[in-house]
């Protein structure tokens, strides 16, 4: 068996290979690159047998787990399933060449137009550019913006962005990026933004606040009316993580909850596949004033005439990504926003918040949870009375490996002590609620009855535990024999 | 367990103050909590910070803390041990500070004894 698990190096052969070319019937041109730039020995590349090299990557494949193989409860990803025909859907595009004139276009740039329209309508912002590749990309591209907008006013001291400590980690990190320090503020007991650690926090060093909302718990944020006043009045704009917007889509609108910028996650709430199937789009939305400020070209519409690119912007920050971002994904979610409409994106996020609800009720009583209330889209336990049975997170999320499942997102939020973190999504079928339930009560069975069994797990895969500290420490990154 | 030659704050640094100098690292219930430490991004020397302000970040396999420096001052030395081996952290946290820091005045009213700190963390 082990022999299956050889690298693709390990199979090679000197000699041979899985292609033919003729000999070379024109001389050598050796002199086109100087001598002491030309390699000396030749690379070192697997010699490999076409049928070799295709068993060896198809049954790597087979070991790969995706949402297309089971249920996949990655908290704070969304990892709902992608419908296929959206995914045939960028091909109608595919004979566009990114350097066309816009008026050779015309169909392109009108569905830019049209989703930048519909995510204004599901977001409550006035407008969107949709460059940046994925969420992180978006932060940063927004909170350039924020730091466009303050320049512009010359109110230069502003270089701190406020973060409470349940955020995305890649929120302070983008701040960073975008020039700002970051300032820290804890949650209050029930998981929100902490009011009286804002109005100590907030002054005329603050340029904003990044804020997820629903929180990183699952949790809604109901005082976001009075966080939004705070940040305002203190001179400082919000900035809204959408990587939670699955909860509350045709229900809420950051922008009527007072967020000034807003990031949305194509790859999580409308369905494009991310992960391994990537590449993520992170559109950006702004208020009206902070348009000007947008990424350059924007597509416009002058009174109802044809769609143009409009590169004339002095204020604009840039752009931040070749041509027009990733078009394709953008197309898939156009597609996915088209296909359920205003009714069906309701109803995605009422499902979505549904799930969560239904796992954490039956999943109450088994482990422990640290904030008893109605969750949104996610749910977020710990492992409760296990702990004393020496059974930890990290051990109940390789055993639900064993039993076919994609681990939750485990050690996240940081404010809760081995947190585990579901979320379901609106695609799970009730069966597959009940039957994910029922391996969770098994594990919570086993850990009181054998313990040591579940330090075991994962028993079914090729590898069990891998050395993740060794891995972070002193990592092999390339072939050595 | 607690060392009792020290200040603790309530983000579970210890604070070992020597004359004008401030020695700066994580508790033992930090390293405990954090995990297996895969990592330690050292402040630069010369560097100045206030009190309050994070000037260092620990890895671990679960999770990325920022560590604070609760005396504001000059970073005067640091622990580069910490570069190669940032496990010297989880193996003996009370003698493995990560910065030095030369202050000019200390304001010890936030700041925990030993004692304080171990009921604060008993409480959880």
């Amino acid at each position: 068996m082990r022999s299956e698990y050889k690298l693709i190096f390990e199979r090679s052969h000197a000699g041979r290979k899985g292609y033919d070319l003729p000999k070379l019937d024109v001389p050598e041109l050796d002199s086109l690159i100087p001598s002491d730039m030309q390699r000396t020995e030749d690379l070192k590349l697997p010699e490999i047998a076409e049928i070799d090299l295709v068993r060896h990557y198809t049954n790597l494949s087979r070991r790969n787990f995706g949402v297309d193989n089971g249920f996949y409860p990655l908290g704070s990803c969304t990892m709902k399933y992608n419908p296929k025909i959206n995914e045939e859907m960028p091909a109608l595009f595919s004979d566009l060449h990114p350097l066309l004139d816009g008026d050779m276009a015309q169909g392109a740039l009108e569905l830019m137009l049209d989703m930048d329209k519909a995510l204004c309508e599901i977001t409550g912002m006035d407008k969107f550019t949709l460059q940046p590749a994925a969420g992180a990309h978006g932060e940063y591209t927004g909170l350039m913006i924020i730091k466009a907008y303050h320049e512009m006013r010359q109110d230069t001291a502003r270089n701190v962005i406020i973060v409470p400590d349940a955020a995305h980690g890649t929120n302070p990190a983008s701040a960073v990026m975008a020039g700002f320090k970051t300032r820290e503020i804890k949650s209050n007991p029930d998981g929100g933004v902490d009011l009286d650690a804002l109005r100590a926090a907030v002054g005329p060093d603050v340029a904003g606040l990044m804020l997820t909302n629903p929180s990183t718990l699952g949790l809604f944020e109901t005082n976001i009316k009075e966080i939004a006043n705070i940040v305002h009045e203190a001179g400082g704009l919000l900035y809204y993580d959408g990587a939670n917007l699955n909860a509350i889509m045709g229900i809420a609108r950051p922008g009527d909850m007072g967020f000034d910028v807003v990031h949305l996650n194509l790859h999580k709430t409308f369905s494009t596949p991310h992960g391994g199937g990537g590449p993520g789009s992170g559109p950006v939305g702004v208020k009206k004033e902070l348009i000007p400020y947008l990424p350059y070209p924007v597509v416009m519409s002058h009174h109802n005439g044809p769609a143009v690119l409009d590169y004339d912007r002095p204020l604009s920050i840039g752009k931040v990504k070749n041509f027009f971002g990733n078009f394709g994904v953008i197309v898939k979610a156009y597609a996915y926003i088209l296909s359920l409409g205003g009714k069906g994106l309701r109803e995605a996020s009422e499902n979505a918040v549904l799930n969560a609800n239904y796992v954490f009720h039956h999943l109450k009583g088994i482990y422990g949870v640290p904030h008893d209330r109605i969750c949104m889209h996610e749910c977020v336990i710990e492992p409760g009375e296990l702990l004393s049975l020496g059974v930890h997170t990290t051990d109940i999320a390789k055993a639900l490996i064993d039993r076919g499942y994609h681990p939750m997102t485990i050690y996240f939020p940081l404010i809760v002590h081995e947190a585990m973190m579901i979320e379901p999504t609106e695609s799970e079928s009730r069966e597959t609620l009940d039957e994910f339930i029922a391996a969770m009560r098994d594990i919570a069975r086993v850990a009181k009855e054998n313990p040591e069994a579940l330090h075991e797990a994962p028993v079914n895969t090729p590898v069990g535990r891998p050395d993740e500290v060794m891995a972070a420490r002193k990592p092999i990154v390339k072939y050595e024999d | 367990m607690t060392p009792n030659d020290r200040y603790y704050t309530k983000d579970h640094e210890w604070i070992l103050v020597e004359g004008n100098r401030a020695k700066i690292g994580i508790s033992d219930h930090a390293q405990d909590a954090l995990g297996d430490i895969v990592y330690v991004e050292l402040p630069d020397m010369d560097a100045t910070y206030d009190a309050g302000e994070s000037f260092a970040v620990v890895e671990s396999v679960k999770a990325v803390s920022q560590i604070y420096t609760a005396v504001g001052g000059r970073v005067v030395e640091i622990n580069e041990a910490l570069n190669d081996q940032p496990e010297l952290i989880n193996s003996d946290c009370y003698n493995q500070f990560i910065a030095v820091f030369e202050f000019e005045n200390l304001n010890t009213n936030e700041l925990l004894t030993a004692e304080q700190y171990e009921a604060f963390v008993s409480e959880g």
